[in-house]
């Protein structure tokens, strides 16, 4: 028996809170922006379930504006991948970490060397949103060797016919991108986010977290009617740019919490 | 060897693919099948190639430069694309992707653009077909190309400047990007050149492949051969795509001109970015670094992915060229043939010039790829205004 190939710590920790009855909360904060290690417990801290820890990339097409201007800070003040993977063992949360990073960051090493890296630092999940399920073969599998699991995005615009392939080949939970558009947050909910979730639920029984576009924590309850839970990135990477620090992160992140919770 | 059609995963050996958010890999799958089904058509290809000759002044003349090639020693043919509408090559790929965007059904144009050259085509053929256009224009190209940006507005463009990263195209082609993950369902992406996902090097590349039918047939007409060498610049590549695929099938030595600070071919390092495989210039972690040459429209750090395949298989060269050397090619265009040449397209002819000796009695099919107005004041700027220049 392979054990590398069983599911992996991300899914069977969002697995077992999920099945509890609990909606998920994952949240992403942008490595190497000055305070991003004390940002992602303080996160943990005050309930998400998992973090994203974003890798700065010069040319990050998916991501909005405040992503955008985090990453570019973060790459000014000199953060590369191996500084802040470096600092990933050393992060006190309890709870699962995806790095989420753009595919020539994992290109340019090799897969292999990328992937085993990732490991080596006990991260758990990568998600690459520029390397769609067509393309992903070949990474989802020299990452699966040594236990990193791929987050695979579904999008409003997936047709029918790829998304249980999709959903099947996604590792760790499917992230459901909830409106046309890149990351930012949105006054309203799309109708897009019900949506996708609800066509993901109906061909797997991985973990779906809807993200991209969650706005305020009465979006993130309306989204997780459908979804199992919610991903959110730029309010709290916001914090940070406003200067709220840990403790902004920290509020923000209980915010969405209770919310939750409360249903 | 022939330049073939990309497998159906969009690769050209190794290189091309798709990668691009999941949100557009639907759209990128619908312009495939729409540009096949398009391609495929005789009414389609009839009314491009009308378009082309009625309003872009097709076919471009094929120029003997007699006192060039006397002092060079070298035969010298230029293929005129400076000559058509909008100077440049450029309106061969945009009439062609408008056309296909109507067919579509999309009524919205978004385009990036570097010099400006690609976004004044495009907004002349939004303008053409009554379509909405918004151009992406990095911030440092949006200041030192004024004219452009406004001769886009009169075209009835929205022209935004971009002021992430590093402020030019590469910036400008991630924002188009965003813009179309968000508007993919009314919106087609007019992309420039012949780099992107899949189907769009290949297109962009059928598009021009125009320039190398004529220019294989004018030349079979004038000497009844083909020539010894066909040379042109490569920034992302289009131009040379173009005239290379006239060529690609017969016995001739092509050869793609980069800009020294922009050789992504040359230095010869794969790398993924906007949407492609390809080689790409990028720092030792695999962030993609800034391409820098005196030409903005070769100011892009990467290259079509048909061009890095030909060039691992061995079937085109990329050199290099230095700005100085482009310069001089520049001046002496001007003053041997009574042409002033676009930047991008002197570094084909910097080539020449340097390769001379080596190229002595040879016949060499420079594609002249766009005039040079555009570049008048920066070259105003690099000599002076003294007559004796």
């Amino acid at each position: 028996m392979n054990l590398k190939s069983d599911v992996g710590r991300m899914e069977t920790s969002l697995r077992a809170k999920r099945d509890g009855g609990g909606k998920l909360l994952v949240a992403y904060v942008t490595g190497g922006f000055e305070g991003w290690e004390t940002a992602v417990e303080a996160a943990a801290a005050a309930g998400a379930d998992a973090i994203e820890i974003g890798i700065p990339f010069s040319d990050p097409v998916m991501d909005g504006p405040v992503i955008q201007e985090a990453s570019e800070i973060a790459l000014a003040a000199g953060s590369t991948p191996a500084s802040i993977l470096a600092a990933v063992p050393n992060l006190d949360t309890g709870i699962p970490h995806a790095v989420m990073t753009y595919y020539n960051l994992a290109h340019n090493p090799g897969h292999e060397r990328f992937a085993a890296t990732l490991a080596d630092s006990g991260v758990d999940a990568a998600i690459l949103p520029d390397l769609p399920f067509v393309e992903s073969g070949p990474w989802r599998e020299a990452a699966a060797e040594v236990g990193i699991e791929t987050i695979l995005l579904a999008a409003p615009t997936t047709p029918d016919a790829r998304l249980p392939e999709l959903c099947a080949a996604s590792a760790g939970f499917v992230y459901a991108v909830g409106l046309l558009g890149v990351t930012g947050e949105r006054s309203t909910l799309a109708s897009t986010a019900t949506e996708i979730a609800h066509r993901c639920k109906t061909v797997t029984d991985k973990p779906v977290l809807t993200g991209v576009g969650i706005g305020s924590p009465e979006q993130a309850v309306e989204a997780s009617e459908v979804a199992d839970g919610v991903i959110i990135g730029s309010a709290v990477v916001r914090q940070l740019l406003d200067g709220h620090g840990a403790e902004g992160v920290g509020e923000l992140v209980a915010s969405y919490r209770t919310a939750l919770d409360a249903g | 060897m022939v330049m073939i059609d990309p497998t159906k995963e969009g690769r050209f050996g190794e290189f091309g693919g798709r990668f691009v958010p999941e949100t557009l890999i639907p759209a990128c799958e619908e312009l495939e099948e729409a540009f096949r089904d398009a391609w495929a058509d005789p009414l389609f290809i009839e009314e491009f190639h009308r378009i082309l000759i009625d309003y872009g002044g097709r076919p471009s003349p094929l120029t003997e430069c007699y006192r060039l090639s006397e002092q060079l020693g070298v035969r010298i043919l230029l293929k005129r694309e400076d000559l058509n509408h909008t100077g440049s090559h450029k309106i061969n790929n945009v009439i062609g992707q408008a056309l296909l965007a109507r067919r579509m059904g999309k009524s919205r144009l978004v385009a990036e653009t570097g010099a400006g050259q690609h976004g004044v085509a495009t907004a002349t053929a939004a303008a053409l077909f009554d379509m909405e256009c918004k151009v992406y224009m990095g911030q440092v190209d949006v200041d030192r190309q004024e004219l452009n940006v406004f001769r886009m507005n009169l075209l009835g463009a929205e022209v935004e400047a971009v002021s992430s990263g590093s402020r030019t195209l590469k910036d400008a082609v991630n924002e188009a990007l965003r813009d179309w993950v968000g508007t993919v369902e009314n919106t087609h992406y007019c992309l420039g050149s012949v780099m992107g996902p899949h189907p769009y090097p290949w297109m962009v590349r059928t598009f021009h492949h125009v320039i190398g039918d004529e220019a294989h047939e004018q030349c079979l007409k004038l000497m009844e051969r083909v020539p010894d060498v066909v040379v042109a610049c490569v920034g992302g590549g289009s131009n040379a795509a173009g005239i290379f695929s006239g060529f690609a099938g017969t016995e001739a030595r092509l050869v793609g001109v980069e800009p020294a600070g922009g050789a992504a071919v040359g230095r010869g390092v794969p790398g993924v970015v906007h949407g492609m495989s390809s080689y790409l210039m990028q720092d030792e972690v695999g962030q993609v670094q800034e391409a820098e040459s005196i030409s903005a429209g070769l100011d892009y750090p990467g290259v079509g992915p048909e061009h890095a395949y030909l060039s691992s298989v061995g079937r085109a060269e990329y050199p290099s060229v230095t700005d100085q050397e482009v310069i001089e090619a520049f001046q002496l265009l001007c003053k041997t043939e009574g042409i002033i040449p676009a930047l991008e397209s002197a570094h084909a002819l910097a080539w020449v010039v340097r390769e001379a000796e080596t190229l002595r009695d040879q016949v060499v099919l420079l594609n002249l790829s766009g005039r040079g107005d555009k570049d008048v004041d920066q070259m105003m700027e690099v000599l002076g205004t003294d007559n004796d220049q």
